[in-house]
């Protein structure tokens, strides 16, 4: 597991960024807090790793785990920005941006091991977090087929009047499916308040950008006479700065835009995908090197202590912090329940889970 | 009582929802401007303006995630297909977010929409206009799946599925559009899930849906004067949820069972039929259950022919003589 407080970033850059309106203006209790919730986001995403493939009887993750592990800038930062009229919706690397809009750790621990108590009462799974109380509209687990499901919720923003803004994420290797390019095309014809955001971590599953997609990804934008802008995902300072411009006009002028992160994962696809030198397509140095040179939390944290709001101690009770937040989440799953087999046909039909205001009548479920 | 189109009824039972409910939107191709493809939307855009009733371009998958994204805040889309053949291109949208969104989610999201528009055979358009994919809709837990015969259904059954909280899918038909019926004025509104016994008969249930309803009543009417063999025709009316009390109690009366529908044999609605009247009503049964179906091909084109691998008003009849055989 990577600690890091320990880790060096060789060359530490300073990000023009940090003096945009959008970061200056941050007091420094809301700078730590987005270190914390990378930080949480990546301790949640190692003891997860760590539960999947040390499965114990009462704690055990099945099927597929998509770690958001070296991404955390991104969710974080583009989380940062939502006002309260602001929807997020995303594919199934869903954690970061779970824990991003304010989702506790105790129920997507247990929703990842399948219990009663989880954010999807265990129905969901690791791909589908799911948080409407936070404008959070899942978690979904087909390639880009969230991305209509985005212009959606812009369409509703606007239908209803608010002055809100979607942000709909894919990653790179969602941009060649057709339902993204549909979905582009009515956003740009009815000038709806949507940023699709295609987090480019340079490999849809084991092939990378270059073997898979044609030129330049948010470019694409420009044939359906889109904005579009490039960020480095990074630096959270850059993704907060690049995406207020986007968010801004998309809630005051209801224009859509494609904006492409650039960032990376640490981990395999899914935990199925083995680390180097077991990987197929990259290399344990090409890894080292992202994180020596461009880990988010490091990048950020370097930053952060240059303008004096953290310190070495502020730094380590922080991870000391998360690192126990995301035990007490484990020591919650392991006291939870599995759903029972009555639960499985609950939630399927509003009328069946609101039976007193059924109007339909007949079966419902068959056997 | 006035007598209007299946058509009209349609139109009427949008008009009043759109009218009663600000979150009910209509958006489909072609349905503001050129007036629906089939002319169902006619006069909407004009009375309830460009924001309501919205033009989409050829783009299923887009339109139909749009919309199930938009009911997710709340708003009622009301989506049409120009054929529901089309729904294969939006499979995804429809079956994998529409059906699952409120299970994957604990139960915390709902998906009030509703998919309309057309899904039969018989009109000589070949094998890719043709589906009729009730079954494979209704066989997705999460929906429902409504196919309405006469006007007046048309026009209960729709307001019920805009009122309701699940996704609803309806299917019209493109030959029953001009067809004529007494409807209620106003407030007409059939609960999804309730059969209704359009002719009472003691020999024989026939158990249909949709247009088989009519090709049904005219072998019955046949049989009545030709055979003095007395058939009760139960409409399900929506597919899911299904109404198997009426079924079984019309089994019952008769004890003999033939199913009528206009689908492909293999697991099709009347499979699913038989398998529960057998299950459930075995001893009432005096023969095997019969089923008249499509003939089990692709739609073919050639009109005189295509009219022979639907069910029709013979084929019925020929059928029902099988079944009481």
């Amino acid at each position: 597991m990577s600690n890091p407080a320990a880790t060096i970033v060789e060359k530490p850059r300073a990000s023009p960024a940090a003096s945009a309106a959008v970061n200056a203006s941050l007091a420094p209790a809301a700078k730590i807090a987005l270190h914390r919730t990378m930080v949480r986001i990546r301790r949640f995403e190692e003891r997860s790793l760590h539960l999947y493939k040390d499965a114990k009887d009462n704690v055990k993750i099945g099927g597929f785990l998509h770690l958001y592990i070296g991404q955390e800038a991104v969710a974080v930062g583009c989380c940062s920005l939502m006002g309260k009229d602001d929807h997020v919706i995303t594919a199934y690397r869903d954690h970061g941006h779970a824990i991003a809009v304010g989702m506790e750790l105790n129920p997507l621990m247990a929703e990842l091991c399948g219990k009663a108590t989880g954010c999807s009462k265990g129905k969901g799974g690791s791909m589908h977090f799911f948080a409407p109380d936070k404008n959070y509209w899942g978690g979904h687990g087909i390639v880009g087929g969230q991305i209509p499901l985005g212009a959606g919720l812009a369409y509703g923003i606007k239908y209803k009047g608010l002055k809100g803004a979607a942000m709909a994420f894919l990653g790179d290797g969602a941009v060649n499916q057709g339902a993204v390019h549909e979905a582009y095309n009515l956003a740009a014809l009815w000038s709806l308040p949507v940023v699709f955001v295609i987090e480019n971590n340079g490999y849809s599953m084991g092939t990378s950008q270059a073997r898979s997609s044609a030129g330049d990804l948010a470019k694409r934008a420009e044939g359906y006479g889109m904005a579009w802008g490039v960020i480095d995902g990074h630096d959270l300072y850059e993704v907060r700065a690049g995406m207020d411009k986007f968010l801004r006009a998309a809630r005051e002028q209801s224009k859509p835009a494609v904006v492409e992160i650039r960032t990376y994962r640490y981990r395999g696809h899914s935990v199925a995908d083995p680390d180097p030198p077991n990987s197929t397509y990259r290399t344990k140095a090409e890894i080292e090197e992202y994180r020596r040179t461009k880990d988010p939390i490091q990048v950020f944290q370097n930053a952060l202590v240059a303008e004096g709001v953290l310190t070495a101690a502020l730094i380590e009770q922080i991870d000391n912090d998360a690192r126990e937040e995301v035990e007490r989440s484990v020591e919650f799953t392991r006291a939870s329940p599995y759903p029972t087999a009555a639960d499985i046909q609950s939630d399927v039909y509003w009328e069946t889970d609101n039976p007193s205001q059924r109007k339909s009548q007949g079966r419902l479920f068959f056997d | 009582m006035p007598v209007i189109t299946y058509r009209e009824a349609i139109r009427h039972a949008l008009a009043e929802e759109l009218a009663r409910d600000a979150n009910v939107v209509v958006l489909g191709e072609e349905v503001a401007q050129f007036n629906g493809a089939y002319k169902v939307t006619e006069g909407l855009l004009e009375k309830f303006g460009p924001a309501r009733i919205v033009d989409t371009p050829i783009s299923e998958a887009g339109f139909i995630g749009m919309g199930i994204g938009a009911s997710m805040l709340g708003v009622r889309p009301v989506m049409e297909l120009m054929f529901w053949s089309f729904y294969s291109v939006a499979f995804d949208q429809i079956l994998n977010n529409a059906a699952n969104v409120r299970y994957m989610s604990g139960g915390q999201i709902n998906c009030p929409i509703v998919i309309r528009g057309p899904a039969n055979g018989g009109t000589n358009v070949g094998a890719t206009h043709s589906h009729t994919p009730e079954n494979v809709l209704a066989n997705h837990p999460g929906v429902k799946v409504a196919v309405p015969s006469t006007p007046a259904d048309a026009k209960g059954l729709l307001k019920s599925a805009i009122r309701d909280n699940d996704p609803v899918f309806f299917l019209e038909n493109t030959i029953l559009y001009g067809t004529e019926g007494e409807v209620p004025e106003g407030e007409v509104v059939i609960p999804l899930g309730l059969a209704d016994v359009k002719r009472t008969g003691t020999d024989l249930t026939i158990v249909t849906y949709g247009r088989c309803v009519l090709h049904s009543l005219a072998a019955a009417d046949l049989l009545q004067k030709e055979h003095d063999i007395s058939v009760e025709v139960v409409d399900l009316r929506t597919i899911r949820p299904l109404d198997m009390d009426t079924v079984l109690a019309s089994v019952a009366k008769t004890h003999r069972v033939l199913i009528v529908e206009e689908q492909k044999p293999f697991a099709s609605v009347g499979s699913q039929l038989a398998y529960m009247i057998q299950r459930e009503a075995f001893d009432e049964l005096d023969g095997p259950i019969h089923r008249l179906a499509t003939v089990d091909a692709p739609a073919i084109y050639s009109p005189p022919v295509e009219a022979e691998q639907l069910p029709n008003p013979q084929r019925v009849l020929n059928a029902a003589l099988a079944a009481l055989g």
